[in-house]
This record gives C-alpha cells, structure tokens and sequence, in this order.
C-alpha cells in the first residue's frame, strides 16, 4: 500500500510513478502536474521509471484558482 | 500627435520590469475568487493584465478544471503561488512542484504565520526566499509592510517585493501609506502592491504613493460585477501612474483661492 494525496491506494508491488497516475485515471502525459514522493519532487522525466516502496507518500498536485 | 505624459521618479519607466522582462500592464490578476471560468477569462481580458495567479493543489480526479487552458487562452501566462504554506519547507516544496508542473520558474512566494490575519511569517519567509533564489527561481515575496523586511528580500536577491496594503481579503486598502512610502523610497526592485486593495481607488492610490504595479484578488473577483471591476482598476492604475508623474499639490491647512481676489465687483446696498 502506499498513500497519494493521503489516502491509501493498493498497489502492485513496486509501482512505478506512471503506473499510479494510469491506476488513478491522471493523464501521465498532461501539462500541468507534478509529483513529490516522500516530500521530494520528482521530475516527469523519471516518471515511468522510478518505483515506489511500500508506505511511500504520493502528493500530485495542479495548479487551481488562487490570488 | 502622441502626447507622452512626463512620469517622474520611480515611475519615470513606461512599462513595468521584472527581472528583466518588460510589462505593458501594472495590474497582476489573482485568479481565486471567481466562481465562474468564463468570468475569470472575461476579467482576464478587461483588466488588459499580463501575469496571474495561481495556487498549487491536489489534483481531484472528480472535477478536472480549465484553468490553465482559460489562462492560456488569453494569452498571459500564470504566476503560481505558495498560498497555504505555514513553513519554508512547505513553500520550498510547493514552488518546486510549480516549476515542474508549470514550466516556470517564476513563484510569488507566500508563507503565512496566522490563520485569522494570513499575515506574513517573516522569519520563514526570509529562510525560504532565500532557497528559493538559490535554486535560480524568480521571487516574488507577499510581504508585511515593514520596510527592513522589504530591504532584507531585495538583498537576498527578490526580483521584487510585494508588501500588503492590508490583510488578503479584507478591502481594507492602504493602512499605512507611510510604511509603503519608505518600502517605495528605499527598494531597487519593484513594489508590488498585494493584498487589501478593495476597490478602484486604492490601487489608484498606490500608484501615486509610487508603487509600480498592483495585484488584486478578491477586489476583483469578489466585486458584484468582477469584468466591470477589472475595467475600473485598469484604468485606476494607468491614472494614478499618471497622477505621479503630474506631481500632485502639496496638502495645506488653510484654504489657498484659485480665483484671483483682485477686480472683485462692488455691488450696491
């Protein structure tokens, strides 16, 4: 299991990022968000190829409305 | 024949700078507030603004919005922010994920210290300014409107400093014109009025106190009718840095007649 925005999601072993983005219907592929593992971001470049330990903690995040 | 109003002082430059590009407009738009995108993109359009916000969340799966295709459909490009950061980590963090999910490495950088004010931490502040310019972003600090403060964000290398006229939110305007006057007097970098402004004249005032851009929020978006606001402090902007260049009168005590009180006619009883 790990936690993305959160809350907890069942995995596969050892997702890679991209293969959490598709599980969570999120476009890997669309502008505009980014990603942080364990309080780190991670560049869409490595995306399809970092994996995720158990408990690892997902933040995706888009830009919304604010002043 | 084009008359070129003469602008003196800090306004003597007729478009905006920051960080080496050139504005043709004073006014940034905050986008929170508008509960409708086709408003947003309309008070996009009045306000003539070239840079506006946005704030960095969670992505809900449930409801994908348009934001950033209204934004780009106007053709400005988006400002993203820090808002809700209580610490420099979390603002670090929130900038960086901006850069990467925006492209830019343009960030207006808030860290709040009071949930009931949403005023300014400024210890944090200056800890996450500073990692921030580092890290080769363009920083843009919300700010208190203590002039130490602002001079300490220009020497850590800010591109510009945005102290508040009163806290975000509240239309109260420019509480302490003498404060932002010495942040004016002092700073090498732009002054951006952000937070407070509630209505035409305040930004209006701003600029003749000699800030070189505004930024409204909830001014805008929350006026009963935000395009019509847009308009009005458009204009408000372009008039007050034009009211500085003028050079207004100084303030007396005493009246002081603009009619001559010579060749008065005597009347008969």
């Amino acid at each position: 299991m790990i936690f993305v925005n959160g809350k907890p999601v069942e995995t596969a072993d050892h997702p890679t990022i991209r293969d959490v983005l598709v599980e969570l219907d999120i476009d890997p592929d669309a502008a505009g968000i980014a990603v942080a593992v364990d309080a780190e971001v991670a560049r869409r470049g490595v995306w399809p190829t970092r994996t995720l330990d158990e408990g690892a903690h997902v933040e995706i995040v888009r830009a919304v409305q604010g002043g | 024949m084009t008359v070129q109003p003469h602008v003196a002082g800090r306004s003597a430059s007729p478009a905006l700078q920051i960080a080496g590009r050139t504005f043709g407009s004073r006014l940034l738009l905050g986008t929170g507030g508008f509960t409708r995108m086709e408003t947003l993109g309309d008070a996009i359009e009045a306000s003539r603004t070239e840079l506006v916000t946005v704030a960095m969340r969670r992505v809900d799966t449930s409801a994908e919005g348009s934001l950033l295709d209204v934004i780009r459909a106007r053709g400005v490009d988006v400002l993203p922010n820090t808002a809700g950061c209580f610490t420099a980590r979390d603002a670090v963090l929130t900038a960086q994920l901006a850069r990467e999910a925006l492209g830019t490495e343009w960030v207006k950088l808030e860290v709040i210290g009071d949930e009931r004010t949403l005023l300014p931490d400024a210890p944090e502040l200056l800890v996450a300014a500073e990692q921030l310019v580092d890290e080769g972003f363009v920083v843009l600090p919300y700010t208190t409107d203590d002039p130490v403060l602002a001079r300490r964000l220009e020497d850590i290398g800010c591109a510009a400093v945005m102290p508040l006229g009163s806290p975000i939110g509240s239309g109260q305007g420019i509480a302490n014109p003498a404060n932002l006057t010495l942040i004016i007097e002092a700073a090498g970098v732009p002054v951006i009025l952000d937070a407070g402004v509630g209505t035409a004249s305040d930004a209006a005032l701003a600029m003749e106190l000699g800030c070189d851009a505004v930024l409204c929020a909830s001014a805008i978006s929350r006026a009963t009718d935000p395009v019509a606001m847009a308009h009005a402090i458009r204009h408000a902007i372009v008039a007050g840095v034009l009211a500085r260049g003028a050079g207004r009168i100084p303030r007396r005590t005493h009246a002081r007649a603009s009619s001559p009180l010579e060749g008065m006619a005597e009347f008969a009883e």
